[in-house]
């Protein structure tokens, strides 16, 4: 491997680690920022949008977008809670909830292999169907419940120990599964096949509408996950959370190097996208700078590593 | 070579009113190379479009090995065995080499895939190409476009095809390149293979192809063994017809020198040509697709960056060429590419007319509508545009109604030297007349006309010169009377004049 492609392979991992260099400078946040338990911090405040990447990975390879990932992740929260308010046992609920997420993906799909639209205009129409959906099912307001096993997975028993909360733990996992499966299954390879070039894909008898409505299928499924994640955060079905959530989620997996164009994209890559909007977040609060600061920082960001990964592209051609 | 693999016989499709194939007959042999030859137009793509299972025939026989064929589409076609490179290419870049090849068969055990057995079914494809030592691993996108094609016949390859059809494959690929094709396509013919090889370059089927068919408008005109025949009989298939009365007379008058190109080049596409124009004077330039043609006057205009050379407009070199300065200088271009390029289909007749100096129709930023639509409803009435009026959409105007729209738009300007790329492409007889009528007239009221056209008798009916470009030169400019077809298609083949 010569070190141009190494230089590629890590960048975002070498963005990662700037961004943690820079806040470990000024000595008043140093002291802290740099424990271990301010890590923990970060990795749990990252694991919604970093499952929610996961989903987006697939899609965003596969040359598509998904603008209904936050309407999808209310959707499935307020499902989490009304059915544990029911009384559903544990894993029940988990397997509903993710069946719910992977539902509205086999809708998107179907839209968009099905009637040839362009996935951009179905999930947008979709980031407003299913958002009146979860306020509807929720009654217009939230659905709160007594409690859950649910509700522990985003926070540890003891939170100054090694231990990480549960929550973190099936994001890792599931990142593993989703980087096997892109590289070792012919679906995943299908996927980058899709988004490098549709119509060769099609002509060497890749099932082209059946791909793509299993890879938003998959994603939602994903989504509801990250759904999950946000009902055990917040415990309780909110119908109006993570509006714009989707934007976050995007914009980790472009800064971990995928192109909007399809074809490019890894699943490590999008969880250090994920990690360094967190750290970015977290360090940001600590130097006690304003919250609009924090948006203009993140979105300069967004920009840069669009236009570094183009740098990069150009010179390699 | 006495088995028939394929036979076509009255083969007739239409797009519209355009009639695109009448009566193609076409008979290949088991292990043949087999030529197919024909001018720009001619149907050759619209034929192989057909056997590839692009798009279907209207009418007319199929038998492939006996057996009557008429694929749905590409992937029933490749499953029985017809497999088409096309001219540009359909690699997935960002895959590897081995999954381009594997792409869609790749084998598998529950979903898992096996990329041992993957690899080594993509080196055997590759090795029966002789080129079992690319790596396998590196991403398709990062190799020349040689070695593309190899990759991608390796794919086709994959499938045992029986007949594999090649497009212009030796037009982007330099001499070295060009033989090693040649030897994978004579080893595929040794292993039985079938070639159907389309080709502008008269002397690459001398040397390689067996049998040819020669297209001309549509039909088939002319087959029978490389062995034997001339390039010139050849040539004599391809443009043999006559120059009808479409084109007005004009006595040529030239007046001074306005248009001076000197060495100019703009990227691979374009590597010289130099050219002078008098006004009063129409200039053809003729070549072959990809010869440059396009590029040259896109180059002139300003819409291509030029990467040296000169141009001198009416006496002043032109220097910092882009499309707005163009117009300043008295340059006026219509592009090739009518809909997606030359006019705004969404927009109003007027708009497109005036959009070039929109800015003489503002006041304190108002723009002064009525002046606007007065400006391009006179010349509605001119140029005699079918239109309900000025406020009409382009859109809804038929195609040679929308090329005197643009047309309108440089006259409007006004441009004094007019850059035209395929002025006629695709509209009806009718309105060709008439836009032949125009530039006739731009040229005797002393302006001057660069023409890019495909079509020979056109060039042929309306220049007092003709400029031949050959793989992004322009190799020679005579007048008129100095050229015959035949002898500006060997110019355009790169074969000596």
């Amino acid at each position: 491997m010569n070190t141009r492609s190494l230089l590629a392979k890590l960048g975002p991992f070498l963005g990662l680690l700037l961004v943690i260099a820079l806040f470990s400078i000024p000595p008043e946040v140093r002291g802290y920022f740099l424990t271990y338990a301010n890590f923990k911090i970060i990795l749990t405040q990252t694991v919604i949008v970093a499952v929610g990447a996961l989903g987006m990975t697939l899609i965003i390879v596969s040359g598509g977008i998904d603008l209904s990932v936050g309407s999808g992740i209310a959707f499935t929260s307020v499902v989490g809670a009304l059915l544990i308010q029911r009384g559903w046992p544990t894993v029940a609920v988990v397997a509903a909830v993710v069946a719910s997420g992977a539902g509205i993906g086999l809708l998107n799909g179907a839209a968009i292999a099905g009637l040839r639209m362009m996935p951009f205009i179905i999930t947008l129409g979709m980031l407003g169907v299913v958002r009146g959906a979860a306020k509807w099912l929720g009654g217009n307001e939230t659905v709160n419940y007594d409690a859950s096993a649910i509700n522990n997975w985003m926070t540890t028993p003891d939170p100054f120990g090694w231990s990480l909360p549960a929550g973190a733990w099936v994001a890792v996992t599931a990142a593993i599964g989703t980087a096997v499966m892109l590289r070792q299954t012919v679906f995943g390879r299908h996927i980058f096949a899709l988004g490098s070039n549709e119509a060769t894909a099609r002509l060497c008898g890749v099932p082209t509408v059946r791909t793509k409505i299993l890879i938003y299928t998959v994603a939602g499924a994903f989504f509801g996950l990250a759904g999950l994640m946000q009902l055990s955060r917040l415990r309780q079905g909110d119908p109006t959370v993570a509006v714009g959530l989707e934007l976050d989620i995007i914009a980790a997996v472009i800064i971990g190097g995928a192109s909007l164009s399809g074809g490019m994209g890894t699943v490590l890559g999008s969880m250090i996208g994920a990690l360094i909007m967190a750290v970015l977040r977290n360090g940001s609060q600590q130097m006690g700078w304003p919250t609009y600061f924090q948006e203009i920082i993140i979105g300069l960001v967004i920009i840069a590593a669009v236009f570094l990964d183009r740098l990069r592209q150009s010179r390699s051609a | 070579m006495t088995t028939t693999r394929l036979r076509l016989s009255g083969i007739r499709k239409a797009f519209g009113a355009t009639q695109a194939l009448r009566d193609v007959c076409l008979e290949l042999a088991g292990g043949e190379v087999h030529a197919l030859v024909g001018e720009n137009g001619a149907g050759k793509s619209t034929l192989m479009n057909v056997l590839s299972g692009g798009c279907a025939a209207d009418g007319g026989v199929m038998e492939l090995d006996g057996s009557p064929y008429a694929p749905r589409d590409t992937l029933e076609a490749r499953r029985r065995g017809v497999a088409m490179i096309h001219q540009e290419l359909s690699l997935a870049p960002h895959l590897s080499v081995w999954e381009n090849i594997m792409l869609g068969a790749e084998p598998q055990r529950g979903g898992w895939l096996n990329r041992r057995e993957a690899k080594a079914q993509a080196r055997a494809a590759l090795a029966r190409l002789g080129y079992e030592h690319l790596a396998l691993d590196r991403r398709a996108g990062g190799f020349s476009i040689a070695e593309q094609q190899i990759i991608e016949i390796a794919r086709a390859l994959r499938t045992e095809p029986r007949v594999l059809i090649m497009d212009e494959p030796t037009s982007s690929l330099a001499q070295a390149d060009t033989a090693r094709l040649f030897a994978v396509i004579r080893q595929l013919r040794g292993h039985g293979v079938s070639v159907i090889y389309i080709s502008h370059f008269l002397e690459e089927i001398t040397r390689l192809a067996d049998r040819y068919t020669v297209l001309k408008d549509g039909q088939s005109v002319g087959s029978g063994e490389v062995a034997g025949t001339t390039q010139a009989h050849l040539v004599r298939l391809m443009v043999g017809r006559e120059v009808t009365e479409l084109y007005p007379a004009r006595a040529a008058r030239p007046g001074p020198p306005v248009l001076e190109v000197r060495g100019l080049r703009a990227g691979p596409r374009l590597r010289r040509a130099d050219l002078t124009v008098a006004a009063g004077e129409i200039v053809g330039v003729a070549g072959l697709i990809g010869a440059g043609r396009t590029e040259l006057v896109r180059a002139l205009f300003g819409l291509d960056r030029s990467t040296g050379g000169t141009v001198v407009l009416e006496g002043r070199e032109a220097a910092g060429r882009t499309p707005g300065a163009g117009w300043q200088s008295g340059l006026g271009f219509l592009s090739e590419n009518r809909k997606e390029e030359g006019l705004m289909l969404a927009l109003s007749v007027a708009e497109n007319v005036v959009l070039p100096k929109l800015g003489k129709f503002g006041r304190l930023g108002w723009l002064n509508r009525r002046g606007m639509e007065t400006a391009a409803g006179a010349w509605i009435g001119r140029l005699g545009v079918k239109a309900r009026g000025p406020a009409q959409r382009v859109a809804e105007l038929s195609g040679g109604n929308q090329q005197k729209v643009a047309l309108a738009r440089l006259l409007e300007y006004p441009a004094r030297i007019f850059l035209l790329d395929e002025p006629t492409r695709g509209i009806d007889v009718g309105s060709k007349a008439q836009i032949y009528e125009l530039i006739a007239g731009l040229a005797r009221e002393g302006r001057a006309v660069v023409l890019v056209s495909s079509y020979l008798p056109e060039l042929f009916g309306m220049c007092d010169r003709i400029a031949v470009m050959c793989r992004g030169e322009l190799v020679d400019c005579r007048p008129r009377s100095a050229w015959t077809e035949p002898s500006l298609m060997a110019a355009a083949v790169g074969g000596a004049a």
